[in-house]
Protein backbone atom coordinates (compact mmCIF):
# COMPACT_ATOMS: atom_id res chain seq x y z
CA UNK A 1 0.00 0.00 0.00
CA UNK A 2 3.04 2.27 0.18
CA UNK A 3 2.21 5.59 -1.53
CA UNK A 4 -1.19 4.38 -2.81
CA UNK A 5 -3.10 6.81 -0.59
CA UNK A 6 -2.43 10.52 -0.29
CA UNK A 7 -3.33 13.42 1.90
CA UNK A 8 -5.03 15.64 -0.66
CA UNK A 9 -6.03 18.58 1.50
CA UNK A 10 -5.54 20.07 4.94
CA UNK A 11 -7.48 22.63 6.97
CA UNK A 12 -7.59 24.04 10.47
CA UNK A 13 -9.23 26.71 12.61
CA UNK A 14 -7.49 29.32 14.73
CA UNK A 15 -5.89 27.82 17.87
CA UNK A 16 -6.30 29.00 21.43
CA UNK A 17 -9.39 30.49 23.04
CA UNK A 18 -12.42 30.26 20.79
CA UNK A 19 -15.32 31.04 23.10
CA UNK A 20 -18.83 30.25 21.96
CA UNK A 21 -17.77 27.75 19.28
CA UNK A 22 -19.19 24.24 19.43
CA UNK A 23 -17.04 21.28 18.39
CA UNK A 24 -19.47 20.77 15.49
CA UNK A 25 -18.82 24.29 14.26
CA UNK A 26 -15.05 23.90 14.68
CA UNK A 27 -15.06 20.56 12.82
CA UNK A 28 -17.04 22.06 9.97
CA UNK A 29 -14.65 25.00 9.56
CA UNK A 30 -11.63 22.68 9.39
CA UNK A 31 -13.40 20.33 6.96
CA UNK A 32 -14.54 23.23 4.73
CA UNK A 33 -10.91 24.41 4.50
CA UNK A 34 -9.49 20.91 3.93
CA UNK A 35 -11.91 20.18 1.09
CA UNK A 36 -11.17 23.59 -0.47
CA UNK A 37 -7.41 22.93 -0.15
CA UNK A 38 -7.83 19.62 -1.98
CA UNK A 39 -9.89 21.39 -4.64
CA UNK A 40 -12.69 18.81 -4.52
CA UNK A 41 -16.45 19.20 -4.28
CA UNK A 42 -17.99 18.44 -0.91
CA UNK A 43 -20.30 15.87 -2.51
CA UNK A 44 -17.30 13.75 -3.50
CA UNK A 45 -16.63 13.02 0.17
CA UNK A 46 -18.14 9.65 1.05
CA UNK A 47 -16.41 8.79 4.35
CA UNK A 48 -16.18 10.69 7.63
CA UNK A 49 -13.77 9.65 10.38
CA UNK A 50 -14.07 11.69 13.56
CA UNK A 51 -12.03 11.79 16.77
CA UNK A 52 -14.22 11.97 19.86
CA UNK A 53 -14.01 15.38 21.57
CA UNK A 54 -12.24 14.35 24.76
CA UNK A 55 -13.44 17.17 26.98
CA UNK A 56 -17.08 16.22 26.58
CA UNK A 57 -17.84 12.73 25.34
CA UNK A 58 -21.22 12.12 23.71
CA UNK A 59 -22.78 9.13 22.00
CA UNK A 60 -23.12 8.96 18.22
CA UNK A 61 -21.08 12.12 17.75
CA UNK A 62 -19.98 11.02 14.26
CA UNK A 63 -23.56 10.75 13.05
CA UNK A 64 -24.37 14.11 14.62
CA UNK A 65 -21.50 15.74 12.74
CA UNK A 66 -22.41 13.98 9.47
CA UNK A 67 -25.94 15.30 9.78
CA UNK A 68 -24.70 18.84 10.46
CA UNK A 69 -22.51 18.52 7.36
CA UNK A 70 -25.33 17.23 5.20
CA UNK A 71 -23.53 13.94 4.63
CA UNK A 72 -24.54 10.27 4.52
CA UNK A 73 -21.10 8.60 4.64
CA UNK A 74 -20.50 5.10 3.26
CA UNK A 75 -17.86 4.61 5.95
CA UNK A 76 -17.57 6.52 9.17
CA UNK A 77 -17.62 6.72 12.92
CA UNK A 78 -15.91 8.04 15.99
CA UNK A 79 -12.50 6.83 17.10
CA UNK A 80 -11.33 6.84 20.69
CA UNK A 81 -7.60 6.23 20.95
CA UNK A 82 -6.97 9.62 22.55
CA UNK A 83 -4.41 11.61 20.59
CA UNK A 84 -3.48 8.50 18.59
CA UNK A 85 -6.91 8.55 16.96
CA UNK A 86 -5.92 10.92 14.16
CA UNK A 87 -3.21 8.91 12.43
CA UNK A 88 -5.17 5.73 13.09
CA UNK A 89 -8.21 7.25 11.36
CA UNK A 90 -6.08 8.30 8.38
CA UNK A 91 -4.72 4.76 8.11
CA UNK A 92 -8.21 3.22 8.43
CA UNK A 93 -9.40 5.65 5.74
CA UNK A 94 -6.51 4.60 3.48
CA UNK A 95 -7.36 0.91 4.02
CA UNK A 96 -11.07 1.49 3.41
CA UNK A 97 -10.23 3.29 0.15
CA UNK A 98 -7.90 0.44 -0.88
CA UNK A 99 -10.69 -2.05 -0.11
CA UNK A 100 -13.12 -0.15 -2.32
CA UNK A 101 -15.37 0.80 0.58
CA UNK A 102 -15.15 4.55 -0.10
CA UNK A 103 -13.29 6.99 -2.33
CA UNK A 104 -12.75 10.30 -0.60
CA UNK A 105 -12.50 10.45 3.20
CA UNK A 106 -12.50 13.35 5.61
CA UNK A 107 -10.63 12.82 8.87
CA UNK A 108 -11.40 15.46 11.44
CA UNK A 109 -10.86 16.47 15.05
CA UNK A 110 -12.26 19.32 17.13
CA UNK A 111 -12.28 20.07 20.82
CA UNK A 112 -12.84 23.04 23.11
CA UNK A 113 -11.33 22.24 26.52
CA UNK A 114 -10.02 25.81 26.87
CA UNK A 115 -13.32 27.67 26.87
CA UNK A 116 -15.67 24.70 27.17
CA UNK A 117 -15.37 21.97 29.82
CA UNK A 118 -12.30 19.95 30.82
CA UNK A 119 -14.28 17.62 33.00
CA UNK A 120 -13.11 14.47 31.27
CA UNK A 121 -9.47 15.42 31.92
CA UNK A 122 -9.92 16.15 35.61
CA UNK A 123 -11.86 13.18 36.89
CA UNK A 124 -10.18 11.16 39.63
CA UNK A 125 -8.72 7.78 38.75
CA UNK A 126 -10.79 5.00 40.37
CA UNK A 127 -9.84 3.85 43.87
CA UNK A 128 -6.30 5.22 43.56
CA UNK A 129 -7.64 8.79 43.70
CA UNK A 130 -7.70 8.35 47.48
CA UNK A 131 -3.90 8.60 47.43
CA UNK A 132 -4.16 11.92 45.58
CA UNK A 133 -3.43 10.12 42.29
CA UNK A 134 -5.20 12.11 39.58
CA UNK A 135 -4.48 14.13 36.43
CA UNK A 136 -2.81 13.19 33.18
CA UNK A 137 0.38 15.12 33.92
CA UNK A 138 1.06 12.99 37.01
CA UNK A 139 1.02 9.83 34.89
CA UNK A 140 3.68 11.28 32.63
CA UNK A 141 5.64 12.56 35.63
CA UNK A 142 5.67 9.03 37.08
CA UNK A 143 7.15 7.79 33.79
CA UNK A 144 9.56 10.75 33.53
CA UNK A 145 11.05 10.12 37.00
CA UNK A 146 11.74 6.50 36.10
CA UNK A 147 13.12 7.51 32.69
CA UNK A 148 15.63 9.97 34.20
CA UNK A 149 16.65 7.31 36.75
CA UNK A 150 17.09 4.53 34.18
CA UNK A 151 18.89 6.57 31.52
CA UNK A 152 20.96 8.78 33.83
CA UNK A 153 19.98 11.73 31.61
CA UNK A 154 19.45 15.17 33.11
CA UNK A 155 16.29 17.24 32.52
CA UNK A 156 18.43 19.22 30.05
CA UNK A 157 17.11 16.84 27.42
CA UNK A 158 13.55 17.89 28.26
CA UNK A 159 14.64 21.54 28.05
CA UNK A 160 16.19 20.93 24.60
CA UNK A 161 12.92 19.45 23.32
CA UNK A 162 10.80 22.28 24.74
CA UNK A 163 13.21 24.94 23.42
CA UNK A 164 13.10 23.55 19.84
CA UNK A 165 9.29 23.36 19.80
CA UNK A 166 8.90 26.83 21.27
CA UNK A 167 11.46 28.32 18.84
CA UNK A 168 9.59 26.87 15.87
CA UNK A 169 6.24 28.00 17.29
CA UNK A 170 7.53 31.54 17.70
CA UNK A 171 7.90 31.73 13.88
CA UNK A 172 4.43 30.31 13.23
CA UNK A 173 1.77 33.01 12.88
CA UNK A 174 -0.93 30.44 13.75
CA UNK A 175 0.76 29.32 16.99
CA UNK A 176 -1.04 29.91 20.25
CA UNK A 177 2.21 30.49 22.23
CA UNK A 178 4.85 32.47 20.34
CA UNK A 179 7.32 33.04 23.17
CA UNK A 180 10.73 31.42 22.61
CA UNK A 181 12.09 29.51 25.60
CA UNK A 182 15.60 29.76 27.07
CA UNK A 183 17.24 27.11 29.24
CA UNK A 184 17.04 29.50 32.21
CA UNK A 185 13.34 30.14 31.64
CA UNK A 186 12.80 26.38 31.52
CA UNK A 187 14.71 25.87 34.79
CA UNK A 188 12.75 28.67 36.46
CA UNK A 189 9.34 27.47 35.37
CA UNK A 190 7.31 26.08 38.30
CA UNK A 191 6.86 22.40 39.04
CA UNK A 192 3.45 21.02 38.15
CA UNK A 193 3.98 17.43 39.20
CA UNK A 194 7.69 16.95 39.89
CA UNK A 195 9.78 16.06 37.87
CA UNK A 196 7.69 17.87 35.24
CA UNK A 197 7.66 21.65 35.05
CA UNK A 198 5.10 23.94 33.47
CA UNK A 199 7.28 24.19 30.35
CA UNK A 200 7.26 20.40 29.96
CA UNK A 201 3.48 20.50 29.51
CA UNK A 202 1.46 21.18 26.38
CA UNK A 203 -1.05 23.96 25.97
CA UNK A 204 -4.78 23.63 26.49
CA UNK A 205 -6.48 24.74 23.30
CA UNK A 206 -9.73 25.05 21.45
CA UNK A 207 -9.51 24.27 17.77
CA UNK A 208 -9.98 21.82 14.94
CA UNK A 209 -8.04 20.27 12.09
CA UNK A 210 -9.02 18.07 9.17
CA UNK A 211 -7.45 16.23 6.26
CA UNK A 212 -8.81 14.77 3.02
CA UNK A 213 -7.58 11.26 2.16
CA UNK A 214 -7.96 9.62 -1.26
CA UNK A 215 -6.03 7.31 -3.56
CA UNK A 216 -3.04 8.72 -5.44
CA UNK A 217 -4.79 7.70 -8.64
CA UNK A 218 -7.95 9.65 -7.83
CA UNK A 219 -5.93 12.69 -6.74
CA UNK A 220 -4.35 12.69 -10.19
CA UNK A 221 -7.71 12.30 -11.94
CA UNK A 222 -9.19 15.16 -9.88
CA UNK A 223 -6.16 17.44 -10.45
CA UNK A 224 -5.55 17.79 -6.71
CA UNK A 225 -2.87 20.52 -6.59
CA UNK A 226 -0.50 19.15 -3.89
CA UNK A 227 -1.18 15.54 -2.85
CA UNK A 228 1.25 14.11 -0.27
CA UNK A 229 1.79 10.33 -0.40
CA UNK A 230 1.40 8.25 2.74
CA UNK A 231 4.36 5.86 2.69
CA UNK A 232 3.68 3.92 5.87
CA UNK A 233 1.62 3.65 9.01
CA UNK A 234 1.39 1.54 12.15
CA UNK A 235 -0.17 1.34 15.60
CA UNK A 236 0.48 -0.16 19.02
CA UNK A 237 -1.52 -0.10 22.23
CA UNK A 238 -0.19 -0.71 25.72
CA UNK A 239 -3.75 -0.53 27.09
CA UNK A 240 -3.00 -0.71 30.78
CA UNK A 241 -2.54 1.52 33.76
CA UNK A 242 0.86 3.20 34.04
CA UNK A 243 1.60 1.67 37.48
CA UNK A 244 0.97 -1.84 36.12
CA UNK A 245 3.38 -1.69 33.17
CA UNK A 246 6.26 -4.06 33.79
CA UNK A 247 8.62 -1.35 32.52
CA UNK A 248 7.34 2.20 32.91
CA UNK A 249 9.57 3.44 30.10
CA UNK A 250 8.51 0.86 27.50
CA UNK A 251 5.39 1.36 25.38
CA UNK A 252 4.09 0.09 22.04
CA UNK A 253 5.49 3.16 20.24
CA UNK A 254 8.35 0.96 19.02
CA UNK A 255 5.98 -1.59 17.49
CA UNK A 256 4.00 1.22 15.87
CA UNK A 257 7.13 2.83 14.44
CA UNK A 258 8.61 -0.44 13.16
CA UNK A 259 5.32 -1.30 11.42
CA UNK A 260 5.31 2.09 9.69
CA UNK A 261 9.00 1.90 8.72
CA UNK A 262 8.53 -1.62 7.32
CA UNK A 263 5.58 -0.53 5.19
CA UNK A 264 7.51 2.50 3.92
CA UNK A 265 10.66 0.44 3.31
CA UNK A 266 12.59 3.08 5.26
CA UNK A 267 14.50 3.41 8.50
CA UNK A 268 15.16 6.28 10.92
CA UNK A 269 18.28 7.19 8.91
CA UNK A 270 16.03 8.12 5.96
CA UNK A 271 13.86 10.59 7.88
CA UNK A 272 14.43 14.31 7.22
CA UNK A 273 11.99 15.89 9.66
CA UNK A 274 9.89 14.65 12.59
CA UNK A 275 6.56 15.77 14.05
CA UNK A 276 6.48 13.94 17.39
CA UNK A 277 3.52 14.08 19.77
CA UNK A 278 4.67 16.43 22.53
CA UNK A 279 1.88 16.46 25.07
CA UNK A 280 4.83 16.42 27.49
CA UNK A 281 8.55 16.58 26.77
CA UNK A 282 9.04 13.02 28.13
CA UNK A 283 6.73 11.73 25.38
CA UNK A 284 9.07 13.04 22.69
CA UNK A 285 12.14 11.58 24.38
CA UNK A 286 10.62 8.11 24.69
CA UNK A 287 9.08 8.15 21.21
CA UNK A 288 12.33 9.09 19.46
CA UNK A 289 14.13 6.29 21.27
CA UNK A 290 11.33 3.82 20.52
CA UNK A 291 11.60 4.77 16.84
CA UNK A 292 15.34 3.97 17.03
CA UNK A 293 16.55 7.46 16.17
CA UNK A 294 19.04 6.72 18.93
CA UNK A 295 19.66 4.09 21.58
CA UNK A 296 17.86 4.39 24.88
CA UNK A 297 19.56 7.03 26.99
CA UNK A 298 21.52 8.50 24.08
CA UNK A 299 19.03 11.21 23.20
CA UNK A 300 21.51 13.85 24.28
CA UNK A 301 23.53 13.11 21.15
CA UNK A 302 20.69 14.31 18.92
CA UNK A 303 19.82 17.18 21.23
CA UNK A 304 23.37 18.56 21.27
CA UNK A 305 24.04 21.81 19.37
CA UNK A 306 20.39 22.50 18.57
CA UNK A 307 19.87 19.11 16.94
CA UNK A 308 16.09 19.38 17.18
CA UNK A 309 15.97 22.76 15.44
CA UNK A 310 15.67 23.44 11.72
CA UNK A 311 19.17 22.95 10.33
CA UNK A 312 19.96 20.41 13.07
CA UNK A 313 20.28 16.64 12.92
CA UNK A 314 16.57 15.93 13.41
CA UNK A 315 14.32 19.01 13.04
CA UNK A 316 11.42 18.48 15.42
CA UNK A 317 7.86 19.83 15.54
CA UNK A 318 8.50 22.54 12.99
CA UNK A 319 5.16 24.30 13.56
CA UNK A 320 5.65 24.37 17.33
CA UNK A 321 3.94 21.14 18.31
CA UNK A 322 1.54 20.78 21.22
CA UNK A 323 3.95 22.78 23.38
CA UNK A 324 3.65 25.91 21.25
CA UNK A 325 1.36 25.73 18.20
CA UNK A 326 -1.71 24.20 19.85
CA UNK A 327 -2.39 21.67 22.57
CA UNK A 328 -5.04 20.11 20.33
CA UNK A 329 -4.39 16.38 20.27
CA UNK A 330 -2.44 15.36 17.22
CA UNK A 331 -3.82 16.20 13.82
CA UNK A 332 -1.93 19.51 13.65
CA UNK A 333 1.29 17.47 13.52
CA UNK A 334 0.03 15.71 10.40
CA UNK A 335 -0.81 19.06 8.82
CA UNK A 336 2.72 20.29 9.45
CA UNK A 337 4.14 17.08 7.99
CA UNK A 338 2.11 17.73 4.85
CA UNK A 339 3.41 21.32 4.67
CA UNK A 340 7.00 20.11 5.01
CA UNK A 341 6.49 17.65 2.13
CA UNK A 342 4.89 20.40 0.04
CA UNK A 343 7.76 22.78 0.86
CA UNK A 344 5.39 25.31 2.42
CA UNK A 345 6.25 25.32 6.13
CA UNK A 346 7.19 28.60 7.83
CA UNK A 347 10.13 26.60 9.21
CA UNK A 348 10.85 24.68 6.03
CA UNK A 349 13.58 22.05 6.26
CA UNK A 350 15.71 22.30 3.12
CA UNK A 351 15.24 19.33 0.80
CA UNK A 352 13.00 17.48 3.25
CA UNK A 353 11.67 14.41 1.41
CA UNK A 354 10.38 12.29 4.27
CA UNK A 355 8.57 13.16 7.47
CA UNK A 356 7.63 10.89 10.36
CA UNK A 357 4.60 11.84 12.46
CA UNK A 358 3.67 10.30 15.79
CA UNK A 359 0.34 10.41 17.58
CA UNK A 360 -0.10 9.22 21.10
CA UNK A 361 -3.05 8.86 23.46
CA UNK A 362 -3.75 8.47 27.14
CA UNK A 363 -0.62 8.17 29.21
CA UNK A 364 1.38 6.58 26.44
CA UNK A 365 -1.32 3.89 26.35
CA UNK A 366 -1.84 4.05 22.65
CA UNK A 367 0.35 5.01 19.74
CA UNK A 368 0.07 5.60 16.01
CA UNK A 369 2.76 6.45 13.45
CA UNK A 370 2.74 7.74 9.88
CA UNK A 371 5.47 8.38 7.34
CA UNK A 372 4.85 10.94 4.63
CA UNK A 373 6.86 11.36 1.43
CA UNK A 374 6.80 13.27 -1.83
CA UNK B 1 -10.34 20.49 57.41
CA UNK B 2 -13.47 21.23 55.43
CA UNK B 3 -11.93 19.52 52.39
CA UNK B 4 -11.29 16.36 54.37
CA UNK B 5 -14.75 16.42 55.92
CA UNK B 6 -16.51 16.82 52.58
CA UNK B 7 -14.35 14.06 51.09
CA UNK B 8 -15.50 11.70 53.84
CA UNK B 9 -19.10 12.58 53.15
CA UNK B 10 -18.66 11.92 49.45
CA UNK B 11 -16.72 8.73 50.07
CA UNK B 12 -14.21 7.32 47.64
CA UNK B 13 -15.10 6.95 43.97
CA UNK B 14 -16.38 3.50 43.00
CA UNK B 15 -13.94 0.86 41.85
CA UNK B 16 -13.58 0.33 38.11
CA UNK B 17 -12.97 -3.36 38.53
CA UNK B 18 -16.06 -4.81 40.17
CA UNK B 19 -17.10 -6.24 43.54
CA UNK B 20 -13.77 -7.76 44.69
CA UNK B 21 -12.71 -4.20 45.54
CA UNK B 22 -15.01 -4.23 48.58
CA UNK B 23 -13.27 -7.27 50.08
CA UNK B 24 -9.86 -5.68 49.47
CA UNK B 25 -10.82 -2.53 51.40
CA UNK B 26 -12.54 -4.56 54.14
CA UNK B 27 -9.30 -6.50 54.74
CA UNK B 28 -7.38 -3.23 55.00
CA UNK B 29 -9.86 -2.09 57.63
CA UNK B 30 -8.59 -5.06 59.64
CA UNK B 31 -4.97 -4.08 58.91
CA UNK B 32 -4.30 -6.68 56.20
CA UNK B 33 -3.00 -5.84 52.71
CA UNK B 34 -4.25 -8.53 50.35
CA UNK B 35 -3.96 -9.32 46.66
CA UNK B 36 -5.50 -11.87 44.32
CA UNK B 37 -3.78 -15.10 43.24
CA UNK B 38 -5.02 -17.06 40.21
CA UNK B 39 -5.93 -20.70 40.86
CA UNK B 40 -5.38 -21.57 37.20
CA UNK B 41 -2.03 -19.95 36.37
CA UNK B 42 -0.60 -18.72 39.68
CA UNK B 43 -0.50 -15.06 38.64
CA UNK B 44 -0.81 -12.50 41.46
CA UNK B 45 -2.38 -9.09 40.89
CA UNK B 46 -3.78 -5.79 42.06
CA UNK B 47 -6.02 -3.80 41.78
CA UNK B 48 -8.88 -6.17 42.59
CA UNK B 49 -10.89 -7.45 39.64
CA UNK B 50 -13.09 -10.38 38.72
CA UNK B 51 -10.84 -12.25 36.26
CA UNK B 52 -7.14 -13.03 36.05
CA UNK B 53 -5.65 -10.49 33.63
CA UNK B 54 -3.12 -13.11 32.42
CA UNK B 55 -5.30 -16.18 31.69
CA UNK B 56 -8.85 -14.75 32.13
CA UNK B 57 -9.76 -17.34 34.74
CA UNK B 58 -12.42 -16.35 37.32
CA UNK B 59 -10.86 -18.89 39.74
CA UNK B 60 -8.77 -16.93 42.27
CA UNK B 61 -8.22 -16.51 46.01
CA UNK B 62 -7.11 -13.75 48.35
CA UNK B 63 -3.58 -13.88 49.70
CA UNK B 64 -2.06 -11.72 52.44
CA UNK B 65 0.93 -9.62 51.38
CA UNK B 66 3.97 -9.48 53.66
CA UNK B 67 3.95 -5.71 53.20
CA UNK B 68 7.49 -5.41 51.91
CA UNK B 69 8.00 -3.70 48.58
CA UNK B 70 10.33 -1.73 46.30
CA UNK B 71 9.79 1.79 44.94
CA UNK B 72 9.22 1.74 41.16
CA UNK B 73 8.74 5.49 40.74
CA UNK B 74 7.28 8.49 42.53
CA UNK B 75 6.14 12.04 41.91
CA UNK B 76 5.51 15.18 43.94
CA UNK B 77 2.30 17.09 43.32
CA UNK B 78 2.69 20.87 43.38
CA UNK B 79 -0.80 21.37 41.93
CA UNK B 80 -3.97 19.90 43.42
CA UNK B 81 -5.92 18.59 40.45
CA UNK B 82 -8.18 16.95 43.04
CA UNK B 83 -9.29 19.78 45.32
CA UNK B 84 -9.44 17.46 48.34
CA UNK B 85 -5.63 17.58 48.35
CA UNK B 86 -5.18 21.38 48.08
CA UNK B 87 -4.00 21.79 51.69
CA UNK B 88 -1.62 18.84 51.50
CA UNK B 89 0.63 20.30 48.78
CA UNK B 90 3.30 19.38 48.12
CA UNK B 91 2.50 15.68 48.54
CA UNK B 92 3.88 12.53 46.96
CA UNK B 93 2.34 9.60 45.13
CA UNK B 94 4.41 6.50 44.48
CA UNK B 95 4.20 3.22 42.63
CA UNK B 96 5.59 0.27 44.59
CA UNK B 97 6.04 -3.38 43.67
CA UNK B 98 5.17 -5.85 46.39
CA UNK B 99 7.65 -8.67 46.92
CA UNK B 100 4.86 -11.02 45.83
CA UNK B 101 4.72 -9.26 42.44
CA UNK B 102 1.65 -7.00 42.23
CA UNK B 103 2.18 -3.26 41.81
CA UNK B 104 0.15 -0.58 43.51
CA UNK B 105 -0.28 3.17 43.85
CA UNK B 106 0.44 4.53 47.33
CA UNK B 107 1.99 7.38 49.30
CA UNK B 108 5.44 7.31 50.92
CA UNK B 109 5.33 8.55 54.54
CA UNK B 110 7.92 9.76 57.06
CA UNK B 111 10.43 10.61 54.32
CA UNK B 112 13.63 12.22 55.64
CA UNK B 113 14.33 15.77 54.43
CA UNK B 114 16.36 16.20 51.28
CA UNK B 115 15.76 12.68 50.00
CA UNK B 116 16.42 12.58 46.26
CA UNK B 117 16.38 9.26 44.40
CA UNK B 118 13.96 6.83 46.00
CA UNK B 119 13.68 4.47 43.03
CA UNK B 120 14.76 0.98 44.01
CA UNK B 121 14.53 1.73 47.76
CA UNK B 122 12.99 -0.94 50.01
CA UNK B 123 9.77 0.09 51.77
CA UNK B 124 7.33 -1.45 54.25
CA UNK B 125 3.61 -1.21 54.81
CA UNK B 126 1.99 1.26 57.22
CA UNK B 127 -1.81 1.17 57.32
CA UNK B 128 -3.10 4.67 58.09
CA UNK B 129 -6.65 5.95 58.54
CA UNK B 130 -7.37 8.85 56.23
CA UNK B 131 -10.27 10.17 54.15
CA UNK B 132 -12.58 7.70 55.85
CA UNK B 133 -10.56 4.62 54.91
CA UNK B 134 -7.67 2.44 56.05
CA UNK B 135 -5.02 3.28 53.44
CA UNK B 136 -2.00 1.10 52.61
CA UNK B 137 0.98 3.46 52.70
CA UNK B 138 4.71 2.74 52.85
CA UNK B 139 7.78 4.03 54.69
CA UNK B 140 11.45 3.47 53.90
CA UNK B 141 12.80 0.28 55.44
CA UNK B 142 15.55 0.87 57.98
ZN1 LIG C 1 -4.48 -16.78 35.62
Amino acid sequence: MRGRAVIAGIGHTAFGKLPGRSTISLNMEACRKAVADAGVEKDRVDALFVKVPTSRVEMMYGQKLAEAMGMTPRVGGVWDQGGASNISMISFAAMAIEAGQCEVALVTLADNPRTGTRQAYEKPWSDDAIFGWSSVVAGYAMIARRYLHDTGLSPDVFADIAMACRKHGANNPHAQLRLPLTRDMYGDSPWVVEPLRRDDCCLVSDGAAAVVVMSAERAKALNVPAPVPILGFGQGHSSCDVPLRPDLTETMAGVSGRTAFAMAGLGPEHIDVAQIYDCFTITVAMTLEAYSFCRKGELGRIAADGGFEVGGRLPLNTSGGLLSETGMPGLQLVLEGVRQMRGSSVNQVTNAKTCIVSNQGGIMHTHSTMILGQ
Amino acid sequence: MSDTASAERQGPPPSDWGPPGDAYWAALDEGRLTFQRCGACGNGWLPPRTECPRCWSPDWRWEKAEGTATVVSWVIYHTAFDKRFQERLPYNVAVVELDEGPRMVTNLVDLPDGQQDLIGRRVELVVQRDLGRALPRFRLSP
